[in-house]
């Protein structure tokens, strides 16, 4: 089963939060949405879990009792225990008696929260309090699952942790749309997808973006032209849609040429972007 | 300015029962930029705030420019915290003209990206606004030193890159920089790496030195979700990387027979270790103990 949003346009007053978005999550897969703050992961993601109505547009996802979803806010009530948290999201799915119990024992195992199960809400860290907004979402199975990102500011430790949790519903068949704005994570997904100012950078998967990036990035103390380059550590990068120029006499001396990983692409279409519309 | 500009010597921070901060020695030089990673708990918020002079040591001692960390040397520092320490219902000109009168220097001129937001409220601005914002309150007075707590956490790629550009800008002027993230794209953009684990200080220097003795095995197959499901079935301390699994100091061999129990397809091949499975191995040790 795929799911979908296909050429969504969502406004929010006179802001266009989506412009014409077309994104596919297929079962099984894991599909990441990467872009800064408002770039428009979450209005994409609340469109797809129905939470945001459409200016234009359709949405393709399961019914509200087969849908999982993460909200970027916590996700659970900081004054039930963890166990608690779960069972009252289990009760409202239907879930009870030894079901329940077998099912909250094994989620609470996956995600090394068992020692944690009497404590407050309030009282876990910032990844233990994820994984259990994460455990929460898909404690019912569902067939689409949506993660606002999920791992944005905990440790890298945690991190971790869920991503071994969402491989595993992936890996059991569910499909998976979340939101991250670490690269290193949109790279580890099947599919992923940028979005700037509401619109798709580039999709596909990390070795097709990869492939159908056009133009040179190249590496030097000084760039030729300071609009299109970025800072990397001690030097920068520049990028050169058309490709670098040939001639060595037109660069400054040690320029050379990079290949690009996921974070020179998009902040080259980010540029390039930016570039071409005068603002 | 040259020389050591922040330095912790033997600090330990008890709460109760309960040690944060366990004998850690460390110090910023002018012009460096060093990143602080560990996981949460391991002890960098507490180090910070003794190194800020916000907490006592219970022993050992902080210098701070030369002495302790006092009111009058803390006129020159620059900190970030993660929220930000902006006032949202003040506009951005009425947040710089505030840090800029508390620190006794001239209000910042406001760059060309935030020019048109002047009178905006600081809680209407999207979070790279925001950041940027609280990076010139904090740099207005030309610090000579410099600390930042996962300063580009939730920016686009290019507002992460321009907000590098500044940290960069101010070390080379000669001021030290200390930076805690979460981001390891961003720890490897520091000059120089300290690892807090448990409280201590585990390992310092550049990256291969975080590393240290840390291996992996990359793992390749076509259908990574239950090749992964199986290793981590097994305790393997499994991570994805693109599609590839990788799992840290495993014995291949042992990865391999996981694997043909389960029926996976799969080569395998040592590669070169991250921060981050360095940082899973100390987890893991410290849940273990």
């Amino acid at each position: 089963m795929t799911y979908s949003v296909r050429s969504a346009t969502v406004r929010l007053g006179p802001a266009v939060a989506l412009d014409d978005v077309t994104v596919e999550v297929p079962g099984g897969s894991v599909v990441a949405v990467v872009g800064g703050d408002g770039a428009g992961k979450s209005t994409l993601l609340r469109a797809l879990a129905g939470e945001v109505s459409l200016d234009a547009g359709t949405v393709e996802a399961p019914p509200k009792q087969r849908l999982g979803y993460l909200p970027a806010s916590s996700g659970s009530w900081a004054a039930l225990t963890v166990t608690q948290n779960i069972d009252f999201v289990a009760g409202i799915y239907g879930l009870a008696g030894d079901e329940l119990t077998a099912r909250r024992a094994e989620l609470l195992d996956r995600a090394a929260l068992t020692p944690a199960a009497g404590r407050l809400a309030a009282q876990l860290s910032g990844g233990m309090r994820r994984k259990l907004g994460f455990v929460m979402a898909i404690v019912h199975r569902p067939a689409l699952l949506i993660l606002d990102e999920p791992t944005t500011g905990i440790d890298p430790v945690s991190r971790i942790d869920l991503w071994r949790l969402v491989s595993e519903a992936a890996a059991s068949g569910a499909a998976v749309l979340m939101s991250t704005t670490y690269l290193d994570e949109a790279e580890r997904a099947a599919h992923l997808v940028v979005l700037d100012s509401g619109r798709v950078l580039v999709q596909g998967s990390y070795d097709q973006v990869r492939a159908e990036f056009a133009g040179e990035v190249t590496q030097t103390s000084q760039p030729v032209r300071a609009d299109w380059a970025w800072r990397r550590g001690r030097v920068l990068h520049e990028y050169w849609p058309g490709g670098a120029p040939s001639s060595p006499s037109s660069a400054p001396a040690g320029t050379t040429t990079v290949a690009p990983d996921l974070e020179d692409i998009v902040i080259a279409l980010s540029l390039a972007r930016r570039n071409a519309v005068p603002s | 300015m040259t020389g050591v500009l922040l330095r912790a010597g033997h600090v330990t921070r008890r709460f109760g029962a309960f040690t944060a901060v366990d004998d850690v020695s460390m110090r910023v030089q002018a012009g460096e930029v060093v990143g602080l990673l560990g996981a949460n708990g391991a002890g960098k918020t507490t180090l910070i705030r003794m190194l800020l002079g916000l907490i006592a040591v219970t022993s050992g001692r902080v210098d701070l420019l030369g002495g302790p960390p006092d009111r009058e040397r803390r006129r020159r520092l620059g900190y970030v915290p993660q929220g930000l320490g902006l006032y949202g219902d003040l506009t951005v000109r009425e947040n710089l003209s505030f840090s800029a009168r508390a620190y006794g220097t001239a209000e910042p001129v406001l760059p060309p990206a935030l020019a048109g937001l002047a009178d905006i409220l600081v809680r209407e601005l999207p979070l790279g606004a925001q950041r940027q914002v609280a990076f010139l309150a904090a740099l207005a007075h030309s610090p000579e030193v410099i600390v930042l707590d996962e300063p580009t956490s939730g920016v686009d790629a290019l507002a992460r890159a321009a907000l590098w550009d500044t940290i960069r800008a101010q070390a080379e002027r000669g001021a030290g920089v200390l930076v805690t993230t979460h981001y390891m794209q961003e720890a490897q953009q520091c000059d120089r790496l300290l690892l807090m684990s448990d409280g201590r200080l585990v390992a310092e220097g550049s990256e291969a030195d975080i590393i240290g003795s840390t291996t992996a095995v990359a793992v390749r197959t076509g259908d990574w979700a239950r090749a992964f499901a199986a290793l981590a079935a097994a305790g393997a301390p499994v991570m994805l990387a693109g599609r590839a699994i990788r799992v840290a100091n495993a014995d291949p061999a042992g990865l391999a027979g996981v694997l043909e129990a389960a029926g996976i397809e799969a080569s395998l091949q040592p590669v070169p270790a991250t921060i981050s499975e360095r940082m899973l191995m100390l987890s893991r040790q410290a849940r273990a103990s």
